[in-house]
């Protein structure tokens, strides 16, 4: 049996709460936009409803503690291509265990979880690392990035905690949403931004912010000792599908 | 801000201030409490890469490199003929504070060239910090050099500013230091040093009792040795960090292949390749030291005072060892967990956690990532696959280079490459 669901994170666990109902051990959950008809599976459709998602992560909370529903959350940001699947193989086990199954890497879907958490939690410390802030006339620090996994939800702490002083907005262009911060609070935003936004342009950047992206590359350069050269090096530090928004890399 | 004059005077200092390799900027626990600028409190985090790999996470600069002393290995010493710059105290303000805003940095590391005197020098990137700190309520990182034969006021007041302090004393050896800066003596390095470390415990002491007592220097010292300037040994250069970490509670002791920047014969000359990959053993060690519970006697001693460059310093020692071999990665304990070659921490606590459900064996060990190809012959798991000859410490050794031995006979750089892929599972 085949759920499809709206892609959003209540939604899979309402998912898994239908699947619980139709007593469906082998069933599989997929999104609608990737959802391809089947002739042989039935396809029940699932109407997203935040009560059955909470009463599922209370029980995958008590489960599991903070650790195994963080990991949850977070594998489920990945968007890979049947995350959900493992995401259930690995909540059925956790229900089934008297024991929290949080480290047994032995079991096969325990150790794709923690893969994936661990790939997500680097592309989320990438994008603390990547975000290059330029200053737009009014007064905003503004960037634009392209993460492989749905992680801004999970920078916006980080950012703000650091940049409680100005205004600051980062915008995944891959998702078309964005983070705002005000002085006061997060909020997502959503913004028709032209193409060429990427470059900064005086149209909406300020005079000096070039210069400064000028100096930080002059900064990048000679801080290199030239008698270490280590290419493979540098490129897996810093993979190439980056560099569009890394000023010390474009310009 | 006159950026053409910024970018020269940055190309200059940023240039000389790269020798220099600590760019951590972990470790702090500063909070932005005030909404202020800046947060130090979580882990460190690496902006950029340099072409050469390595990690861009501070604002690595001198102050100056004018300097009133001719140390053969440096770069800026007063007999070399370069272009001279110096940076304004407002002028490093505003350059880290544009930087951070944009997310190029975590914060600051300024060192610099001791111009007139030491204390003239360190009061000046005391009143860097103090500005940060101060006027721009700055809660990044700055890291600050001590500046040898500083004095104990100035260092107390770097302190209270300062994340990090660093004196790097670059010369393993007395009889090294004599050779090459024969104008600076060992005990200048010392005193700023001890000094520091005093007032850490002094600080933390008084914290537990009033809770509002200031930050000291949060991100603790370090120090950076020079390798391969002189004749030192490994264990010379190893004994010498063992001292800090223990003497001094330093938080990190860095290694740096020297870099032949003179023609000074006391030298090697310049094109003499950077020993990178005896660099990179000697980092191994300094992690077996501190986090695999290794002393540095079993690592290094009178029988064997210099690391093999084929093959990891913890293999080494196990081969030395093989009465303690194999281990039950299904009893074992952490510690002995922790001293099977190919098994890094990671691994360590992944099975450590793994072996709680069930006994493990080797699909599954080869799943969590462990590296068999060393690990096997010192372990047995839930398999009656195991090592069953008697094997001599050499044939295991030359079965484990076998095993890669394409990739060790391949170029100098990409044998270190191969480490850094090692480094990964560890």
């Amino acid at each position: 049996m085949i759920f499809k669901y709206d892609g959003s994170f209540e939604g899979f666990l309402t998912a898994v709460f239908s699947a619980y109902e139709f007593k469906c051990e082998n069933c599989t959950i997929v999104k609608e936009n990737e959802h391809v008809e089947s002739l042989f599976e039935e396809t029940e459709e699932v109407i997203t409803s935040e009560e059955k998602a909470n009463r599922v992560w209370k029980k995958i909370q008590q489960k599991t503690g903070t650790k195994g529903s963080r990991q949850i959350y977070w594998a489920f940001l990945s968007e890979l291509l049947g995350v959900e699947n493992t995401l259930f193989q690995y909540i059925q086990h956790a229900i089934n265990s008297a024991k929290n199954i949080t480290t047994d890497y032995a079991n096969k879907a325990v150790l794709e979880v923690s893969q994936i958490v661990k790939k997500v939690g680097r592309e989320k410390h990438r994008m603390d690392a990547f975000v290059r802030f330029r200053k737009t006339k009014d007064n905003i620090y503004f960037a634009t990035i392209e993460p492989d996994f749905n992680v801004l939800p999970l920078n916006a702490k980080h950012f703000k905690n650091r940049y409680a002083d100005q205004y600051w907005c980062i915008y995944d262009l891959k998702r078309n949403y964005g983070i705002y911060y005000d002085l006061n609070s997060v909020e997502i935003i959503q913004l028709e931004l032209p193409n060429s936004i990427l470059n900064t342009s005086t149209d909406f950047f300020t005079p000096e912010e070039m210069q400064f992206q000028q100096l930080w590359k002059n900064y990048f350069d000679s801080t290199n000792i030239k008698s270490r050269k280590n290419t493979k090096l540098h490129h897996q530090h810093v993979p190439k599908r980056y560099w569009k928004y890394l000023s010390e890399k474009y310009l | 801000m006159n950026f053409d004059r910024i970018k020269e005077k940055l190309t200059i200092l940023a240039d000389a201030a790269k020798y220099d390799v600590s760019c951590s900027s972990s470790g702090s626990k500063r909070q932005n409490t005030t909404k202020g600028l800046g947060d130090s409190s979580g882990m460190g985090i690496c902006h950029s890469y340099t072409e050469d790999g390595r990690c861009i996470s501070l604002l690595k600069i001198l102050l100056t490199n004018h300097c009133i002393f001719d140390c053969a290995y440096c770069v800026t010493r007063k007999s070399n003929d370069i272009k001279r710059a110096a940076f304004k105290v407002q002028e490093v303000v505003d350059l880290t504070i544009n930087f951070y805003r944009r997310n190029y940095i975590e914060g600051l590391f300024l060192s610099s060239g001791i111009f007139k005197s030491p204390d003239t020098t360190m009061e000046r990137l005391v009143q860097v910090a103090k500005k940060l700190r101060l006027e721009e309520n700055f809660n990044g990182y700055i890291h600050l050099k001590s500046i040898p034969g500083a004095s104990d006021e100035l260092m107390h007041e770097a302190g209270l500013y300062a994340d990090r302090l660093s004196v790097n004393i670059e010369i393993p050896t007395k009889e090294g230091l004599k050779l090459l800066a024969p104008d600076k003596q060992r005990k200048d390095f010392l005193q700023p040093m001890k000094k520091v470390k005093n007032e850490i415990i002094k600080y933390k002491a008084e914290k537990k009792l009033i809770k509002s007592t200031p930050k000291f220097a949060p991100a603790g010292q370090s120090t950076q040795m020079i390798v391969g300037a002189t004749q030192e040994t490994d264990a010379q250069i190893m004994y010498t960090a063992a001292y800090f970490y223990k003497k001094y509670q330093m938080k990190r002791v860095y290694y740096s292949g020297y870099i032949p920047i003179s023609y000074d014969p006391r030298l090697p000359s310049i094109g003499t390749e950077v020993p990178m990959l005896r660099e990179n053993r000697l980092y191994q060690t300094d992690w077996l030291m501190r986090f695999y519970g290794f002393s540095i006697e079993e690592l290094l001693n009178k029988e064997h005072p210099n690391l093999d460059s084929d093959i990891d310093p913890k293999l080494s020692w196990a081969l030395r060892n093989l009465h303690l071999f194999p281990v039950d990665v299904n009893k074992a304990e952490k510690q002995m967990l922790a001293r099977i070659p190919g098994l890094g921490m990671k691994s360590v606590y992944k099975i450590l956690g793994a072996r709680k459900y069930r006994n493990l064996n080797w699909e599954h060990l080869k799943k969590i990532g462990v590296a068999l190809n060393r690990a096997r012959y010192f372990m047995v798991c839930n398999s009656s696959d195991y090592e069953k000859r008697d094997l001599s410490a050499a044939s295991i050794k030359s079965l484990i280079l076998h095993n890669s031995a394409s990739k060790f006979r391949n170029t100098y750089s990409n044998q270190l490459n191969l480490f850094d892929k090692q480094d990964a599972l560890i």
